[in-house]
C-alpha cells in the first residue's frame, strides 16, 4: 500500500523555540496510524502544521502525489484532509444538525446568487446532505439532541459531534487529536468502535492518544515522536519494546 | 400630526435599512462596523452628485449601491488581517474620513453648506403631502424587499456558513469555508445596503451636508440591532422602528415636564437613550426577537 500522507523533514518554531525538528513519517492508506509521544513532543503542533493552522518553516507534506505544504485549512479540507481538536471545539450558537450540515463539501448554496435564488442544484445538495446528517447523527446516537446548540451538550457528546462533522466532509484521511480524552470508559469504547467502523469503510486515520491499551487495540503502525523528531515507527509491541521509546516516554530504563 | 407621523415612519424605514445592513455584517458574520454612517454618507452623496449631474433618480440609487459596495470591498481587502476591536477602530476612522472629505472638498461636495435641491422624485406631480406618502410607501417597500432577501440569505447554506465564521472563524476554515471570501462578499453587500439607505435619505430630505452623518447615527443603529435581536434580520428592523419611535417620543416630553429647560432636555434625551440600551441589555440581552435555531428536517 502506498503512502497517503507523507511528512518529510518538517520543521516549525515559535519565537526561536524549535518545536518540530525534522519530522519524517508516512501514513499508509487504509491504516489507523497511532501517534504517541510524551507531553511536549510536538504531536498537536505536528497536526497544526499538517492541517494548515501553522505554516511549517521547512520540509514538505505530501497528500498522495500532491505537495500540500502550507495550504490554508479550507483548501486541505476540500482535498480530503480533515482534523479534530484535542479540546472539542464548536460553533456555540449552532445546533448539532447545523454543525453536521456545515461540514458537507461542494455546497452550491454557499454562493450568494444560488443562496438567494435557492437554485435547484443547491436544494438538491441540501437535501442529500440533510439525509446524510440525520443518518450520521443517528449512527453516533446524537439523534435526540440534533436541534440543541452544541454548548448544551456533554463533553462526550461534543467529542461525538467532532467525529460526526469530520465524517460529513467525506474525508480520505482524518487527523484525530485525542478523541477519547476526558470521556468515560464506556464512551471511549464506543468511540473506538466508531473509529474501527470508519476505517473499515475506507477512511485512513491518524490518531494521537495517550491510552496505551487503546493504541494497542486500534493502531498499526505506531509512530513515536519525541522532542520534535520521529523516534521509531512500527507495530505496537515492537515500539513498546524499544529501549529508546521507554526512556523517552516512560522515563525508565530496564 | 399626520405629516409628522409619516416623516417619522419614513426615517424609521431608512434606519431599518441601516439596521439590516449592520445585522448582516455584525449579526451575520461577526464583523463590527463602527463606520456604518460613512457608507450611509457615501450613498447619499453619490446619488446627490449623480442626479445633480443630470442622471435620472434610479441611476443615482444604483450608483449609491455600487459606490457603497466598492467602498465595502476596499475596506475588507485593506483590513484582511484585522478583526474585532481593530477592525472596529479602522471603520470608525473611515467614517470620520468620509465626513471630513465631504466637509473639505468644496469643489465636489460644497463643503459644510452641503448639497441642496436634490431631486425629489415625482414631487411636482404629487404635491408635498402626496410626495411624503409616496416616499413612505417606497421606503417601506424597499425595507420589505431587503428584509425578505436577507432573511432568505440567513436561512440558506450561505447564512449557515456566515454564522459559523461569526462563532469561530478559525474553525470555519477547518470546516472548508473560505473565510476571507465570505467576509468580503458580506461586507460589500452590507455596505451596498447602507449606500442605498443613504440615497433614499438624500432624495427624501432634498439636502445633505456633513452634519447629517455624525457617528451618533451608527450608535443608534447598534442600539437598534442590539435591542431588536442580533443575528435575526426581523430583529434589526423592529429595533430600528423602536429606536426612532423612542427618539421621537422623547421630543414631546418637555411639554409633560415643564420644569426642564429645552437645552437641558436635549441632554436628557441622550441619557434616556443610554438608559434604554442598558435596560434592554440587562433584562433581555438576546433582544426583542432573538436569533433562532432552525430545526432539522424530519427524516
Amino acid at each position: 500500500m502506498s503512502a497517503l500522507l507523507a511528512v518529510r523533514g518538517l520543521t516549525l518554531g515559535f519565537y526561536g523555540a524549535q518545536i518540530l525538528r525534522g519530522v519524517d513519517f508516512a501514513i499508509k492508506e487504509g491504516t489507523i496510524t497511532g501517534l504517541i509521544g510524551p507531553n511536549g513532543a510536538g504531536k498537536s503542533t505536528l497536526f497544526n502544521a499538517i492541517s494548515g493552522l501553522y505554516r511549517p518553516s521547512g520540509g514538505t507534506v505530501l497528500l498522495g502525489e500532491d505537495d500540500i505544504t502550507g495550504l490554508k485549512p479550507h483548501l486541505l479540507v476540500r482535498r480530503g484532509l480533515v482534523r479534530t481538536f484535542q479540546l472539542a471545539r464548536g460553533f456555540p450558537k449552532l445546533s448539532v444538525f447545523q454543525h453536521l450540515m456545515l461540514y458537507g463539501l461542494d455546497q452550491p448554496g454557499e454562493t450568494l446568487a444560488a443562496a438567494l435564488l435557492s437554485s435547484p442544484a443547491s436544494r438538491k445538495r441540501e437535501q442529500a446532505l440533510s439525509e446524510k446528517a440525520l443518518e450520521t447523527a443517528r449512527r453516533l446516537r446524537l439523534g435526540h439532541v440534533i436541534d440543541n446548540p452544541v454548548t448544551a451538550l456533554s463533553g462526550g457528546q461534543k467529542k461525538l459531534v467532532e467525529i460526526g462533522r469530520a465524517l460529513m466532509a467525506d474525508p480520505k484521511i482524518i487527523l484525530l487529536d485525542e478523541p477519547m480524552a476526558g470521556v468515560n470508559p464506556s464512551l471511549a469504547d464506543e468511540i473506538a468502535e466508531h473509529l474501527i467502523a470508519l476505517n473499515n469503510g475506507g477512511i485512513t486515520i491518524c490518531l494521537i492518544e495517550h491510552d496505551m491499551a487503546l493504541i494497542k487495540r486500534l493502531c498499526d503502525p505506531v509512530v513515536v515522536l519525541a522532542e520534535g523528531k520521529t523516534l521509531v515507527e512500527g507495530r505496537f509491541d515492537e515500539v513498546a519494546a524499544d529501549a529508546e521509546v521507554q526512556e523517552a516516554y516512560l522515563g525508565t530504563r530496564r | 400630526m399626520l405629516a409628522y407621523l409619516i416623516f417619522a415612519l419614513t426615517i424609521g424605514g431608512i434606519y431599518a435599512l441601516l439596521a439590516l445592513s449592520l445585522n448582516l455584517i455584525w449579526g451575520g458574520i461577526g464583523l463590527v462596523n463602527l463606520g456604518l454612517v460613512g457608507f450611509f454618507a457615501l450613498g447619499a452623496y453619490a446619488s446627490a452628485l449623480l442626479t445633480g449631474a443630470g442622471l435620472p433618480v434610479l441611476f443615482g440609487w444604483g450608483g449609491a449601491i455600487i459606490v457603497g459596495a466598492i467602498a465595502g470591498l476596499i475596506v475588507t481587502l485593506a483590513t484582511t488581517r484585522l478583526r474585532d476591536d481593530y477592525l472596529a477602530i479602522v471603520t470608525l476612522g473611515l467614517a470620520e474620513v468620509i465626513r471630513l472629505v465631504a466637509l473639505n472638498e468644496r469643489w465636489l461636495t460644497n463643503g459644510s453648506d452641503g448639497i441642496s435641491g436634490i431631486q425629489a422624485p415625482l414631487k411636482s406631480a404629487l404635491g408635498n403631502q402626496g410626495f411624503n406618502i409616496f416616499y413612505l410607501v417606497l421606503v417601506s417597500a424597499v425595507v420589505l424587499v431587503v428584509w425578505l432577501v436577507l432573511r432568505r440569505l440567513d436561512r440558506s447554506p450561505y447564512g449557515r456558513a456566515m454564522k459559523a465564521i461569526r462563532e469561530d472563524q478559525e474553525l470555519a476554515g477547518f470546516a472548508g469555508k473560505n473565510v476571507l471570501g465570505f467576509k468580503v462578499q458580506a461586507f460589500a453587500v452590507s455596505a451596498a445596503i447602507a449606500g442605498l439607505a443613504g440615497a433614499l435619505y438624500a432624495h427624501f430630505q432634498s439636502y445633505v451636508s456633513p452634519d447629517h452623518f455624525q457617528p451618533l447615527i451608527t450608535i443608534y443603529i447598534f442600539l437598534a440591532v442590539a435591542a431588536g435581536g442580533v443575528g435575526r434580520p426581523a430583529g434589526g428592523v423592529l429595533g430600528a422602528y423602536v429606536v426612532v419611535f423612542f427618539l421621537e417620543l422623547t421630543r414631546f416630553l418637555p411639554d409633560l415636564v415643564p420644569a426642564l429647560a429645552p437645552a437641558q432636555f436635549a441632554a436628557c434625551r441622550e441619557i434616556l437613550v443610554g438608559v434604554a440600551l442598558i435596560l434592554v441589555l440587562r433584562f433581555r440581552p438576546q433582544g426583542l426577537l432573538p436569533e433562532q435555531i432552525l430545526p432539522a428536517p424530519k427524516s
